[in-house]
């Protein structure tokens, strides 16, 4: 069974290593400070004793106000696992770094994420539409998406 | 001939050969001549082999009696369509057993699934691909209208907006009887179809 990561210590190390990083630690997920994401991740994947090296997942939850993206990470190493949220605000441009540097399991599910719900990942190779086809109006998993 | 402990005749393999050669000597001695060909019934008059129907039965028949299928499975109905074709329902009790992966060798196209609209320019691509005379059986909610998905961003409301469908099979996904249903449905309708231009 993997061990899901206590994230009070985890915080207080992270917050250690990146100060700022941190926006609020949660029973079972970090709210992380978009700004630092991508430094937060590269930490992640290859502290000793953390070694994240496997992206299990990414998905996406329009909160209206902002866009929440969540990160599962997996150490297959030390068998644990945790869970990373990050935001990012305006409905028009949203923005987060891309981490296929680190993981290139993150490749299909960004564009994916930029499909559906239009999150632009910076630092992407290939940010184009993968479930859509190209020239569609809009992204459909936004709630404020109207199909008819 | 000696007889054994248990009863049985001892053959040796002298004995055996002599009673081979016997069997062939006196068969080759009956079969000097041929036998005549069992034909005697073809000399009848010449009406008893002759049916009277039209040009159009017999073509029409030829059709629909072997209609082959193309691969068209997007989604769940081809499941329904594999158990059809499997051996409890036995698709090919209406000479369609071989289900064809080159749209070229097929007549029939069975929709079973949803159709996206990314997937759409593929299937009619495949269904330009097919020789005519070609038709098209609907299979499922999805493929007459979309289905549950009909609302949908990415969903095509029902393959009719692409192609011409002859039959539409209704069902979510519709059972092995109802598909076989629709297919004696379009042999029906192939058998009613005007093919000769005057």
């Amino acid at each position: 069974m993997t061990l899901v990561l206590s994230t009070e210590k985890l915080a207080t190390k992270l917050e250690q290593q990146l100060p700022g990083s941190i926006i609020k630690s949660n029973k079972d997920n970090l709210l992380v400070n978009s700004g630092f994401l991508f430094n937060l991740a590269s930490f992640l994947k290859t502290a000793p004793g953390l070694e994240f090296d496997f992206l299990s997942n990414i998905t996406a939850v329009d909160y209206y106000d902002y866009f929440e993206v969540i990160y599962q990470l997996t150490s297959t190493k030390h068998n644990h696992s945790l869970v990373l949220k990050a935001q990012c605000y305006g409905r028009d441009n949203p923005v987060l770094p891309s981490l296929v540097s680190l993981w290139r399991g993150a490749d299909f599910q960004e564009r994916e994420i930029y499909d559906l719900m239009g999150i632009k990942f910076e630092g992407h190779p290939n940010l184009k539409r993968i479930v859509l086809w190209e020239g569609f109006q809009g992204h459909p998993l936004r709630r404020d998406y109207l199909s008819w | 001939m000696e007889v054994g402990p248990t009863g049985r005749y001892i053959y040796s393999d002298v004995d055996l050969d002599q009673h081979e050669g016997e069997i062939i000597e006196e068969l080759k001695a009956h079969s000097q001549q041929p036998l005549p060909d069992p034909d005697h019934w073809l000399q009848g008059k010449p009406e008893r082999g002759i049916m009277l129907t039209s040009v159009e039965a017999i073509l029409n028949w030829a059709r629909r009696s072997s209609l082959w299928s193309v691969v068209c499975f997007p989604a769940c109905c081809s499941f329904e369509f594999i158990a059809t074709a499997a051996s409890r329902h036995d698709i090919s009790r209406f000479g369609m057993e071989i289900i064809r992966a080159s749209p070229r060798q097929a007549d029939l196209m069975i929709t079973a699934g949803t159709l996206t609209w990314k997937m759409a320019p593929s299937v009619k691509r495949i269904y330009d691909q097919m020789a005519e005379p070609k038709w098209v059986i609907a299979m499922g909610a999805c493929a007459i209208s979309g289905g549950i998905f009909q609302a949908s961003y990415g969903v095509t409301p029902g393959y009719n907006h692409i192609i011409p469908v002859d039959v539409y099979v209704p069902g979510c996904p519709p059972r092995p009887e109802a598909l076989l249903y629709g297919i004696n449905m379009l042999q029906n309708k192939i058998a009613k179809a005007e093919i000769i231009k005057k």
